[in-house]
């Protein structure tokens, strides 16, 4: 059974996803980095695969991605630190990744290799969703992934009930109009968005402008769970510990 | 269906599409359903045409360039799209793209830009349609076209600096996007060149199509000719060709010729020839040729040319490509600089250094004695001034 189905078939509340920019702060951080976010009880990881050039991303993750390339991070090279992640760690791992670096490894290659792994899903901001049902949902399917589709703000009713029969492993709910790190969370707007979910079959997790405590657990209250990625990016690009800001947002 | 038009998903043949965050979706479907409609009304294109013809000056004349033609022993037409206001042939697009922002209920303009020539003319246009414009532009490009910065403000619209990536009109072009990800609601992207996700690079290059309509009338009012026998124009992003070849397109006697920025030369790396050195791709919203590392990374393009400094091309001209209907060569820097110095001691006219590479093809390839040529001035090249001058070398 893929993990994820796993994950929320047991887990229906407070989960903790995790985003990092493989590669950053240091090129071998990834394995390292993976193992102490599933010690300190984080449920879900996405490795976002650094781009030279990621319009959806906010300030932190553009300079997370630029220094992860300047390290010398490439899609195989991840692919060759996760080769053995699974002998080590259970929680679910899922890819995030712009289009254009996956396209050049070849998508059916790609997936194959990291359904080799034990990769559960990907994330993929510019594929649209038309594009992804035309184009790749055979192919992610037959290689057991899960394409985590995104719904914002201003989707539409009918697109989110399209979107929702369509989906697979989770759907990840925008929380404001806004590339990522970029705008807070608004109480409005989240009640708005709840009110919208009501009637999907899929879980729900809530990214985009969740930084500390307060907002996870706002965020929770709208969703099965919350994802936080530029905060967490900030923080090991600081040197902070990952132990401790794990723990500081269930304290 | 026709092969140079796009199918239900946005595609030329295999290229273009619309590869967009599911945030800028609302945007780009509310213009995909919306844009035709609109630009077919009586009243837009009653306003269009009134602009294009007494603010504007169009028809941009087709000279016929006698020293020039003389000196290259054939007969050589230049399409003045440099005597337009504001210098260039992007105003066309941005009248087109800012009436129908107005129109869509949008009150704030946001554009990228490389030489500052679509920036100029989006930040005029928003100033004379009143509606507050926002211009992003490279930080390396912000110095090599300080001119065009200054105009910029001067008509009152805010420079942002690019400061990521190679800060010039790629990373411009990312900063828009990201602002419009921001602001969906009340805001309008116009971009400057055929590029982007679908429908743009279709409405851009149907608002430019004005050039190679406007040709085939004036050619055949001077020669009685319904179509010359070759057309060249020069490719950044590829508006000014698209226009210029749009009405020759089904008329395959006419041999399209396109030039795209060779840089320090296709073989140095240093280059922004995407069809000579890149590999289909995603950039900006469509797939197309894109210069990049096998790893899928962007290369940072090399152009003397702000304007054709870009690692992609537009997806119709990946098309083109495919199919072999338009040649696509590449000039080098050296070559567009000495064909710019060489227009303007033989015929007075001074072409932006983007159009300087179209004028190139002269020197590169014979033509008969009785051919007739069509070359598009897509700019003048005032902005290009000290560029020019800090390149003396060339002028013989
Ligand atoms: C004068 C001029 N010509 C050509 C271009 C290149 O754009 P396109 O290929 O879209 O015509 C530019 C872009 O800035 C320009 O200013």
């Amino acid at each position: 059974m893929n993990r994820l189905d796993k994950l929320f078939n047991n887990k229906k509340e407070n989960i903790l996803s995790i985003y990092f920019t493989a590669g950053f702060p240091k090129i071998d951080d990834t394995v390292k980095i993976i193992k102490e976010l599933e010690e300190n009880g984080v449920d879900l990881i996405e490795i976002g695969i650094p781009f030279s050039d990621p319009v959806a991303d906010g300030a932190t993750i553009q300079e997370s991605s630029k220094i992860a390339l300047q390290n010398g991070m490439t899609l195989k090279l991840l692919l060759s630190q996760l080769k053995n992640i699974r002998q080590e760690v259970e929680m679910p791992i899922i890819l995030m990744g712009y289009l254009n670096p996956i396209m050049q490894y070849r998508i059916e290659k790609f997936c194959a290799d990291i359904e080799k792994i034990g990769i559960d899903g990907l994330i993929v901001p510019d594929l649209p969703f038309d594009l992804f049902i035309k184009d790749y949902k055979e192919l992610f399917a037959k290689y057991n992934l899960h394409n985590i589709n995104l719904i914002t703000p201003s989707t539409s009713n009918d697109r989110i009930k399209l979107i929702d029969e369509h989906s697979t492993g989770f759907i990840y709910v925008v929380s404001s109009a806004s590339t990522t790190g970029t705008k807070q969370l608004d109480d409005s707007v989240l009640k708005n968005m709840f009110n919208k979910l009501q009637n999907i079959k899929s879980p729900t997790l809530i990214g985009f402008g969740i930084s500390d405590k307060q907002g996870f657990n706002n965020a929770c209250n709208f969703a099965n769970g919350a994802i936080i990625g530029s905060a967490f990016v900030k923080t090991i690009g600081e040197n902070m510990s990952v132990k401790e800001y794990i723990n500081s947002l269930f304290v | 269906m026709s092969k140079y038009k796009t199918n239900e998903y946005g595609f030329y043949g295999n290229f273009g599409g619309a590869y967009i965050p599911e945030m800028l979706y609302p945007n780009i479907e509310n213009l995909k359903q919306n844009y035709k409609a609109i630009i077919n009304t009586d009243s837009f294109q009653n306003e269009f045409k009134d602009l294009l013809k007494n603010y504007v000056g169009r028809p941009s004349p087709l000279y016929f360039a006698k020293n020039l033609s003389k000196k290259y022993n054939t007969n050589i037409y230049l399409k003045r799209e440099d005597l337009n206001h504001t210098g260039s042939h992007k105003i066309n697009n941005t009248i087109g793209q800012i009436l129908l922002a107005k129109q869509m209920g949008k009150t704030r303009i946001i554009a990228e830009t490389g030489a500052g020539q679509h920036g100029v003319a989006t930040a005029t246009v928003a100033t004379l349609l009143g509606i507050d414009c926002v211009i992003y532009m490279g930080e390396k490009d912000m110095q090599r076209q300080a001119p065009n910065v200054e105009r910029i403000k001067m008509l009152g619209a805010k420079v942002i600096a690019a400061k990521s990536g190679s800060k010039t009109l790629k990373d411009a072009t990312n900063e828009a996007l990201r602002d419009w990800i921001n602001n969906p609601e009340n805001t309008f992207y116009v971009i400057g060149s055929v590029v982007g996700p679908h429908p743009y690079p279709e409405m851009v290059a149907e608002f430019q199509s004005i050039i190679s309509k406007e040709i085939k009338i004036q050619l055949f009012e001077k020669t009685g000719k319904e179509n010359p026998d070759y057309v060249i124009a020069c490719v950044g992003g590829g508006s000014n060709a698209i226009g210029t070849f749009y009405n020759f397109l089904e008329d395959d006697n006419v041999k399209l010729i396109a030039t795209e920025a060779g840089g320090l030369g296709i073989e140095t790396g240093k280059t922004a020839a995407s069809l000579k050195v890149g590999k289909p791709g995603v950039i900006h919203g469509s797939k197309t040729y894109l210069i990049q590392t096998d790893d899928g990374q962007i290369i940072e393009p090399h152009s003397i040319s702000a304007g054709l400094d870009y690692p992609g091309i537009g997806p119709l001209h990946a098309h083109l490509h495919d199919i072999k209907r338009v040649n696509y060569i590449s000039i080098n820097d050296d070559e567009a600089l000495k064909a710019g110095f060489m227009l303007t001691r033989t015929e007075g006219i001074l072409p932006a250094l983007e159009s300087a590479h179209a004028v190139a093809v002269l020197e590169k390839q014979s033509f008969k004695t009785k051919d007739v040529i069509v070359v598009t001035i897509s700019g003048r090249g005032d902005k290009d001034l000290s560029n020019y001058l800090q390149n003396n070398k060339f002028k013989k």
